[in-house]
């Protein structure tokens, strides 16, 4: 992981520096999180921030990468496999924007809604061996 | 044609009130903490209300209150609550207008939607639910000469709604109305978008109910759907919303070991088949209606026909008159009645639309019209709008595969029959999805080949009781809007009956 245009940046998903400090003050509530990427209807499409251990992944799952936001812990990101087959061309930033959301997501009330930006992979980052993903 | 006056203005047909406590075994209650949020209208972007922002406290008032109604509730005949439905559906057609305001100024959407789809099929919902109840039997079986057993459809007691903001009074209504003709009693939690017009309609309906049948409280999804949707006092929860969110249900659920109903949304493929251009007459007609539809609500359904296949032979002109019939749509002032499509319900959603949109052209689809945010004038500036955004694509681009939610159609060719149906399985959803041809036998076994739980042959977007809706894959669990929703909402009792005077023999 390292730094540039002001993201922190991960092989496969980054996390902008708004985000990180929205996370920082979450996990001061709810201690450490995870990701999960959700698809479908109405706020699908949306990361859901859970307190970690609080969404169950299983075999369906792939990890997809381990958020450092200057936090002991870092906060893992997960999608259900069958999705990342879809995505897994594109690198995923996860910004934040004024919004009301819903699930159960825990920024919600904070009146900040964790989104989901993307872009292509380059040719490199596709064939770098560290982009390959890991199933926990 | 009408503009109705905001809500809160000189002359409008409803007022919403200033704050909105929960409503709760069968009058308003504070919530306990005190706090409130704010509800904007994605109309103008300003606050209109503030509505209670409740935790798990106040989830467990509502559910003592459930608890405390739910046995002389379910033990009451069919016929009195089917009286209590048909009430509540002649109440809000009274009050048609005013409840069709305050959805479009809460939602976005346009009020000619609210008037003549959302609404009247809401309180038709009460209706066909009344009518199913009254009409649905147990069942007897004869085992043998001496011996039947009974079976008897009980109501499960306390069941939790979590319900979405795309449609905020048909979606509650879908689940309130099977729930209470099966005889139990609600605890419903509204989405955290639209919390106040299914207020407003319990300040309609509210009375015909006897205190605690029908609980709403609201709040973040966090804070009060989480209580709600794992509480062991529950006995089922119904879900409208995303697939993590539905899998993180069916978690809590499982803990409880309780059912779900679950509907998670998809990516319906509408498929334009060569012979509806044989003819430039009404059917023509219809079907460009029928590919204008992604925008209908703004495209915030979980149908929305979101990929449009249209066979290779016919691709270019029939494109280019869809591109005329969308370019006709009337975007606008929701409150005016001519206006076809609204705003977004939310900056959030705008946001992610937007999202969509760029990494669709960066996928290297072609716009082919809109792609981007409608700029409004006046009090709508601060309004949520996006234009109708056609693009023409491949079905692996993550705008083909994935849901927008928004006013946005992804348009891809195909060859033959084989090729149609390939590219309209070839996605993790099985909503809904449309059929178009004037062939008969080729309407019929696409229908039948589509992985999908709502295929429109000929139509699209019509949603009448009395027809079952739900989907295959990933995109849920249950059959809402129709009578077989009372059996999501019941548990059978069996009655094993000896009429034989004779020991079994055994000790």
């Amino acid at each position: 992981m390292g730094t540039s245009g002001g993201e922190t940046t991960g092989e496969r998903v980054a996390v902008t520096d708004p985000a990180a400090a929205l996370l920082r003050e979450l996990t001061a509530d709810h201690g450490p999180l995870m990701f999960h990427q959700s698809g479908g209807c109405c706020d699908g499409s949306s990361p859901m921030c859970y307190p970690l251990g609080e969404f169950r992944t299983g075999a369906s799952d792939v990890h997809l990468a381990d958020l450092d936001v200057g936090l002991p812990e870092p906060v893992p990101v997960w999608m259900s496999r069958s999705q990342f087959e879809l995505w897994s061309h594109t690198h995923l930033t996860i910004d934040v924007v004024p919004g009301r959301g819903s699930g159960f997501s825990v920024e919600a009330p904070t009146g900040q809604r964790f989104l989901i930006r993307s872009r292509l992979m380059s040719d490199e980052e596709a064939i770098r061996p560290d982009t390959q993903t890991t199933t926990e | 044609m009408a503009i109705y006056a905001p809500p809160g203005e000189a002359g409008s047909v409803v007022q919403y009130a200033p704050r909105y406590d929960n409503w709760i075994g069968g009058e308003w209650v504070k919530p306990v903490k005190g706090r409130y949020f704010e509800n904007p209208t994605p109309i103008t972007g300003r606050t209109f209300t503030e509505v209670a922002q409740s935790g798990a406290d106040d989830i467990e008032l509502a559910l003592d209150a459930a608890h405390g109604a739910a046995p002389a509730w379910g033990r009451t005949s069919a016929a009195e609550r089917a009286l209590v439905l048909n009430k509540i559906a002649d109440r809000m057609e009274e009050n048609l207008e005013r409840i069709a305001v305050a959805e479009s100024w809460e939602n976005g959407k346009a009020v000619r939607e609210c008037l003549a789809a959302d609404i009247p099929l809401a309180i038709d919902h009460f209706r066909y639910f009344a009518g199913a109840v009254r009409a649905q039997e147990g069942h007897s079986s004869q085992i043998d000469g001496d011996t039947v057993a009974y079976h008897f459809q009980e109501p499960l007691g306390v069941v939790g709604q979590i319900i979405p903001w795309n449609f905020p009074i048909l979606m509650a209504v879908w689940k309130i109305a099977p729930a209470l003709a099966a005889g139990n009693a609600i605890v419903l939690k509204p989405a955290e978008q639209t919390p106040a017009s299914i207020l407003l309609l319990m300040d309609v309906i509210g009375d015909l109910l006897p205190p605690g049948v029908l609980n709403v409280v609201n709040g973040f999804g966090v804070e009060a759907g989480k209580p709600l949707a794992s509480n062991p006092r529950v006995r089922k929860v119904a879900f409208t919303g995303e697939t993590t969110t539905g899998r993180l249900i069916m978690q809590y659920a499982s803990e409880n070991l309780i059912p779900v109903t679950l509907e998670l949304g998809g990516k319906s493929p509408n498929i334009f088949f060569e012979d509806v251009a044989a003819e430039r007459d009404a059917f023509y007609d219809k079907t460009l209606e029928g590919f204008t539809m992604f925008a209908l609500n703004q495209g915030e359904v979980c149908t929305c026909p979101s990929r449009a296949l249209v066979q290779d032979s016919i691709y270019d002109g029939f494109m280019a008159d869809a591109l005329e019939r969308v370019g006709r749509i009337k975007q606008g002032d929701p409150l005016d009645t001519d206006t076809m499509m609204g705003a977004q319900a939310s900056n959030d959603q705008l946001e992610k639309i937007l999202s969509y949109i760029d990494i669709g052209r960066q996928e290297g689809a072609k716009v082919l019209t809109g792609g981007g945010r409608a700029e409004m004038e006046g009090d709508l500036a601060g309004g949520y709008y996006v234009t109708p955004t056609i693009f023409e694509g491949q079905n692996n681009m993550r705008i083909f595969q994935e849901e927008i939610f928004g006013p946005v159609v992804s348009v891809a060719r195909f060859d033959d029959y084989a090729d149609a149906i390939k590219i309209a399985n070839d996605t993790l959803y099985g909503l809904g999805s449309g059929v178009w041809s004037r062939n008969g036998n080729t309407a019929y076994r696409a229908g039948r080949d589509i992985q999908a739980g709502r295929v429109w042959v000929n139509n699209y977007h019509a949603y009448p009781a009395h027809a079952a809706f739900g989907g295959y894959k990933q995109s849920g669990i249950g059959r809402e809007n129709h009578k077989m929703m009372l059996d999501h909402y019941q548990q059978t009792k069996n009655l094993l009956v000896s009429y034989s005077d004779q020991a079994m023999g055994f000790f």
